[in-house]
């Protein structure tokens, strides 16, 4: 077993053709080449970290805010939420749950995770770092339903003065975290999690 | 399976995840090669791929753009009747910053599934055919590749459900027609992404821009 590094190739990762190691467009699909991205590491923590900055506000402040006829009520991420499962709707309210809460926490410790288990070179199970961070890239579009929800209502609830829906400034934090954390994950290389493991003959049982 | 330097590059695939050298080899449609090391799928080929995910995308674009402009959900409360379209739903995020949430939704709705029905018609439709490969094909083929994360249809569907309960009680709602139109579109959507085999159909590009055309071909590959 090599990799194409070591044989001084360098693998397109669109459309998995290798090329001399001094290439520096894939001659079949144009895609950008790059044997390791020097900068992949630090292009994750910088987004990483614009993605974490985001999220802070976006559940201070409220994602909706609902005007009737006799009153006016704010609510945030986990706010309406807890709304949702009073009414007895309880699957949904664990979908806006998991959508808004679980899968972007999840996704900042899991991209923080790979990006220090790179760093500290470690040997440990990379199988499983890579299913990780396939779930991960597969995973993170799904927050964005929450800012979707509330596009669909401030269009919907105009109801003259009887009732109306607008949008609130978390929803704004909220899209940008979402898409910050997506450009993370999409600038973490995963072939780094392979680099420092062997490849060559007595690394694998027979 | 080794891998020396002797094997023509053009035989070799790198994976995409590990960068592991494999050797290609033709591979009976509905079978899979999988990275030995960290078993990404490398190909996947399926039977009429080409076909169907063509037909899927026109399918796409004429949903999209019927979505666009027909009755999407439908409210009504005290007497008072609300009917937007998905451009309206897209577009509500009215003033100030908000706006760029506007314009990321509008994209990640409408935009850019449509441009990609678009990119992959252009480029599958000489595979389908078994016609010479259009000109920038494959740059079409590279973007729709990278777009895919960026198209959230079926993701807003299910945004379509969670605002359904959280008005309820405040409204009746009425779904028009293109709401249907729209959660068809996600399941083609996803019909269409399952049934793309990314390494055959760079292989079939190749071999489509080696056909001759009417004048003879100038352009000797590599
Ligand atoms: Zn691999």
């Amino acid at each position: 077993m090599t990799t194409a590094r070591e044989e001084g190739l360098v693998t397109c990762r669109t459309c998995a053709r290798v090329w001399p190691g001094m290439a520096e467009a894939c001659g079949r699909c144009g895609a950008r080449l790059s044997s390791r991205d020097a900068l992949s590491l630090q292009r994750v923590w910088a987004w990483w970290i614009a993605g974490v900055a985001c999220y802070i506000p976006a559940n201070l402040y409220p994602m909706l805010v609902t005007e009737t006829l006799t009153s006016r009520s704010e609510s945030t991420i986990i706010g309406g939420a807890i709304d949702i499962a009073k009414h007895g709707d309880l699957g949904i309210a664990l979908i806006v749950l998991i959508a808004s809460v679980f899968i972007p926490v999840v996704k900042f410790i899991a991209i923080a995770y790979l990006g220090l288990s790179v760093k500290l070179r470690s040997q440990q199970t990379p199988v499983g770092r890579m299913h990780l961070f396939e779930v991960i890239e597969f995973i993170g579009r799904w927050s964005m339903i929450d800012v979707f929800v509330v596009a669909i209502l401030s269009a919907l609830v105009q109801l003259s003065v009887v009732a109306s829906i607008q949008p609130g400034p978390a929803a704004l934090a909220f899209a940008l975290s979402v898409i910050f954390t997506m450009f993370s994950a999409k600038s973490f290389d995963p072939r780094l999690i392979w680099d420092y493991l062997p490849t060559r003959a007595g690394s694998r049982a027979p | 399976m080794t891998v020396t330097s002797d094997v023509p590059r053009a035989d070799l695939i790198g994976c995409p995840n590990c960068d592991l050298l494999h050797r290609a080899k033709p591979i009976a449609e509905g079978e899979r090669a999988v990275c030995q090391r960290c078993h990404t799928v490398l190909i996947a080929p399926r039977a009429a791929a080409y076909s169907r995910a063509l037909a899927l995308s026109v399918a796409n674009l004429i949903l999209v753009t019927a979505a666009v402009f027909h009755p999407f959900l439908e409210i009504h409360a005290a007497g008072i009747v609300n009917r937007v379209s998905l451009l309206d739903v897209a577009t509500s995020f009215g003033t100030g910053a908000l706006v760029v949430v506007t314009v990321t939704s509008v994209a990640m709705i409408l935009l850019v599934p449509l441009l990609r029905a678009l990119l992959l018609a252009y480029a599958l439709t000489p595979l389908a055919l078994q016609h010479r490969a259009y000109t920038g094909a494959r740059w079409a083929f590279r973007v729709a590749q990278e777009l895919k994360p960026w198209a959230m249809t079926e993701i807003f569907v299910i945004g379509c459900a969670v605002a359904l309960v959280k008005v309820a009680g405040l409204a009746r709602l009425n779904f028009g027609p293109a709401f249907w139109m729209f959660i068809a579109l996600s399941a083609f959507v996803i019909l269409v992404d399952r049934s793309l085999c990314t390494w055959s159909i760079w292989s079939a590009l190749d071999e489509a821009e080696k056909k001759p055309r009417r004048q003879p071909a100038r352009r000797v590959r590599q």
